[in-house]
């Protein structure tokens, strides 16, 4: 019984998986459907969390919109999500950034990895 | 209606063409054999017997030899579950006749029956929903009991019906037109839209659905 699950995720995982880590500033493209059209809508944040694995993997990603901070998660095999694009690289300690949630302004600044 | 044995492998999710998630249980379905088929003038009714999954080399000694004569006779190796499926017409069926996932198209509607997993001794709360007492406002002892069970002198008993705690799972549940999502006949697996009964690894059946899609039924 084991690995018949990855046989069939096989098939509806991309090929080539964008790359990033935890701790990113990203640029998500996603791909919209209204009605007939299609469009592109970009996401920026900084990418908090990774879990999952196979069709299952998703990311969440936290930006500050309006004095509001908004999470999106997305799945990484998703069609929908077109690209991820790698703004800038963070360093970090931590797998998960949660405490972000409880900073603002400069104290939620990460800093850049070279 | 024809059917087909396997076993639950587990669930997953996967992308239809306009980028959906789609939650799907995978079945590893046997390459199952007709072991009788009963007719209406021999047995009083249609229906092909199914054996699946080939009894190994160390429970050999369990088959007793009634079962194994009974598998002898269609010229088989003895298996260790045998299902009925009842069916309409049964001509095109002989012992030892192969039956394999392709019987099954993708899109299509079927009922799938397995037996739930056990939950032993289970209260109101788990078994039927129920909602319990408050847990604050000066209640004590009473959190997760079902409340009254009836009236008083009339009709001084207990209604026949009445939801009480008591045994859950373990008994046989059908979901009667659960959609095939996929049938990947190569590796002889089914992938079905949503959850199926019982525990990974658990004998399912899965039959052709009688209903229509409006849930109306197809040959009453």
């Amino acid at each position: 019984m084991n690995g018949i699950i990855d046989v069939v995720e096989k098939a509806y995982l991309k090929q080539n998986p964008p790359k990033f880590n935890v701790g990113d500033q990203v640029k998500v493209h996603m791909r919209i459907v209204e009605g007939t059209k299609e469009r592109i809508q970009v996401i920026e944040g900084i990418v908090i969390r990774k879990r999952g694995t196979g069709t299952r993997e998703t990311f969440t990603v936290r930006k500050m919109s309006h004095g509001t901070g908004i999470e999106r998660i997305f799945p990484l095999h998703s069609p929908r999500v077109e690209k991820v694009e790698v703004i800038r690289k963070h360093k970090i300690r931590r797998a998960k950034l949660y405490y972000l949630r409880d900073l603002r302004g400069k104290a939620a600044r990460l800093t850049e990895k070279h | 209606m024809i059917g087909l044995l396997g076993r639950k492998v587990g669930m997953t999710q996967v992308f239809d063409e306009s980028g959906n998630c789609i939650p799907v249980t995978v079945l590893a379905m046997g390459e199952c054999r007709t072991v009788q088929v009963k007719t209406k003038e021999k047995d009083g009714y249609d229906a092909i017997q199914l054996g699946f999954d080939d009894v190994t080399k160390k429970d050999k000694k369990k088959v007793t030899k009634a079962r194994m004569g009974h598998f002898k006779k269609a010229d088989l190796k003895p298996m260790k579950q045998l299902r009925e499926f009842r069916m309409d017409d049964v001509s095109d069926f002989n012992p030892g006749k192969k039956i394999t996932v392709e019987i099954f198209e993708d899109g299509e509607k079927v009922q799938v029956s397995a037996t739930s997993k056990g939950r032993g001794f289970a209260g109101v709360f788990k078994r039927y929903n129920f909602g319990g007492q408050s847990a604050t406002r000066g209640s004590h002892e009473v959190f997760r009991h079902g409340g009254s069970i009836g009236n008083h002198t009339e009709p001084a008993r207990v209604v026949k019906g009445r939801k009480m705690p008591g045994h859950m799972g373990n008994k046989r549940i059908s979901q009667i037109s659960q959609k095939v999502y996929k049938v990947m006949k190569d590796k002889n697996l089914l992938l079905v839209v949503g959850g199926v009964p019982g525990p990974n690894g658990g004998v399912v059946e899965v039959a052709k659905s009688r209903r229509h899609s409006s849930g109306k039924k197809q040959n009453a």
